[in-house]
């Protein structure tokens, strides 16, 4: 039996780093410290896959050789005219490093899920700047936690035992000595966790935010109530912010899938601007998947831009609205399609999902999923964190490494091996080979 | 009869257990094909947890099962992300990359006699086969 300490979860951007997990003869047989939804991963991973390459023929999904997967994925991206290559935030800072040289090669655009999750996020931080922290300073210091359009109990599970309301801190010592605010138009299961809940009317963050800046700049508010909620405790919630002595608000989809998008944002970040003339306040976006501010940076640093890149022009190009994943295939402008460690027929709006199907579209997957379904080829990965190693990157952009525990099934390569291949076929191809 | 509910589509614990243990897997379409309403409008709507209903955006419609919400939100018809909830989306991203995945205008009616689609023959009816 092997044991492995201080494994790094690959679920959300939690990335809880203090997993320990038991194997023997190749398989996981104690998992311990990990949350439900981590918990499910390393559980039944095995189950749902396939261990060979499948390709569509005569319109039947039938195995077929490695070589031949990379050859048809290769060929494709180099006859595209525009090719997208979507997915990216569940695997490693790795694979994701040459997923960007490919587009860059094919001349393609490269977007991941930060477009569906907080594209608007990034965008509001182009606009007005951030006020951040790693979470160790959050657990340390931070005695008012607000979490504003999200719901951890149910995404998160881990991050209020680890990060900031229940953990002893330095400074503050555990949940007596910290208040728990959330805001959300329902009363969720981390709304019955709160010292003050604020239930606001769907799609009114902006005008609960502004309003909040309006009271702690002690400007009159004039109105009975703003976004279904009484001035009276918009003010009483401004006195608080206002009063702690280190705050740190986070905010999940519940500000960038609404009406507002990117300024809810600006907002957002404006009120914590604003707090800053009182007390210590930070802002920090609740990150979805494992590496998906991994697909941030890694893409940043290679390209300048985070995510929805656009190869076209011989130079990286960003404009999300026009080369972000939907709005290419709401207008049908792609004619070829490789998704990497993602679902967007699953998670796309129905239309969108349409014109993915109705192009050549390949799949690189540990998973089978809604995508893999609907690909004319589909290329088995390893579960990056289980069975590849790599490095992430937690929400709060803390790189961590992630562990391989134990083997993938024979025949079975890592995204970085399948992409490798891939990118030399392009190579060998565009050199007339 | 009918009633007129803000959608909400979000993460859900039985969503994210159920999309580890596959697409395909009863865990997930459990999760994915819930419609958390309030007490008071299952009331409106005359129909049972568990019972099957119709709801309806001007992007699309789905048969989805009537769910009791654990906490009130009149109002507010809450379903797991998933392409049963993305049926109902539309893909405007009103230049930011981002379709509105939350705050939809909806129409809920019951449908008693009409069954939940499965993942394949979701993907089947909205996007076609090859």
């Amino acid at each position: 039996m092997t044991v492995y300490d201080d494994v790094v979860c690959p679920f959300c951007g939690c990335c809880c780093d203090d997993l320990r997990i038991e194997v023997e003869e190749n398989r996981i047989t104690k998992i311990e410290n990990a949350c439900v939804l981590g918990r499910a991963k390393f559980e039944v991973y095995r189950v749902d896959r396939h261990t060979s390459p499948v390709g569509l023929q005569d319109g039947v999904p039938r195995p077929i050789k490695l070589e031949d997967a990379v050859d048809w994925v290769a060929e494709t991206l180099v006859k595209s005219r525009y090719p997208l290559l979507y997915g990216w935030s569940s695997t490693s800072c790795e694979a994701i490093k040459l997923g960007i040289e490919l587009a860059e090669e094919v001349g393609g655009v490269c977007d991941n899920t930060t477009t569906v999750c907080h594209g608007p996020t990034i965008q509001g931080v182009h606009d007005v700047g951030e006020v951040a922290a790693t979470l160790g300073t959050v657990r340390h210091r931070a005695d008012l936690v607000v979490y504003w359009g999200c719901n951890p109990v149910h995404a998160h599970p881990k991050h209020m035992a680890r990060y900031t309301i229940f953990p002893r801190g330095r400074f503050v010592r555990g949940r007596s000595e910290r208040r728990l605010v959330v805001v959300d138009p329902r009363r969720t299961d981390t709304a019955r966790l709160a010292d003050v809940f604020v239930q606001i009317q769907s799609g009114s963050d902006y005008e609960v935010i502004s309003a909040l800046r309006m009271a702690v700049r002690n400007e009159e508010i004039e109105a009975d109530a703003v976004g279904g909620v009484p001035v009276e405790r918009i003010e009483e919630l401004a006195d608080l912010m206002m009063g702690c002595r280190f705050g740190i608000l986070f905010f999940g989809l519940g500000l960038t899938m609404s009406d507002g998008k990117n300024r809810n944002i600006d907002a957002a970040i404006s009120l914590v601007r604003d707090l800053n003339a009182r007390t210590k306040f930070l802002i920090m976006p609740m990150r979805g998947h494992f590496n998906v501010s991994g697909a941030n940076i890694v893409s940043t640093w290679q390209t300048g831009y985070p995510f929805a890149v656009d190869f076209s022009r011989g130079y990286p190009y960003y404009n999300p609205g026009e080369t972000s994943a939907v709005d290419l295939l709401a207008r049908g402008d792609c004619d070829s399609v490789l998704v990497v460690a993602s679902d967007p027929v699953a998670n796309f709006p129905r239309a969108a999902a349409r014109n993915l199907v109705g192009v050549p579209l390949a799949v690189i997957d540990s998973h089978i999923s809604a995508t893999s379904t609907c690909a004319c080829v589909t290329i088995p990965s390893a579960f990056v964190g289980i069975e590849a190693s790599g490095t992430t990157y937690r929400m709060d952009g803390v790189p961590l490494p992630l562990r391989k525990v134990v083997d993938p099934p024979e025949g079975v390569r890592t995204d970085e091996e399948i992409l490798s291949a891939i990118l030399r076929r392009v190579r060998e191809l565009k050199r007339g080979g | 009869m009918a009633i007129k509910v803000v959608l909400l589509s979000g993460r859900s614990i039985g969503q994210g257990r159920g999309k580890e243990a596959g697409k395909e897997s009863q865990l997930y379409a459990e999760a994915a094909t819930s419609c958390e309403l309030d007490r008071s409008d299952l009331e409106s709507l005359g129909v049972q947890p568990g019972a099957n209903v119709r709801v309806a955006t001007p992007s699309g419609s789905v048969i989805l099962v009537a769910r009791r919400s654990a906490h009130p939100h009149p109002g507010i018809a809450f379903i797991p992300y998933g392409p049963w909830a993305n049926a109902l989306v539309d893909q405007a991203t009103d230049g930011t990359g981002m379709p509105s995945f939350k705050g939809i205008d909806a129409e809920i009616s019951p449908a008693p006699n009409e069954r939940v689609l499965s993942l394949r023959e979701l993907i089947s009816a909205s996007c076609g086969g090859r």
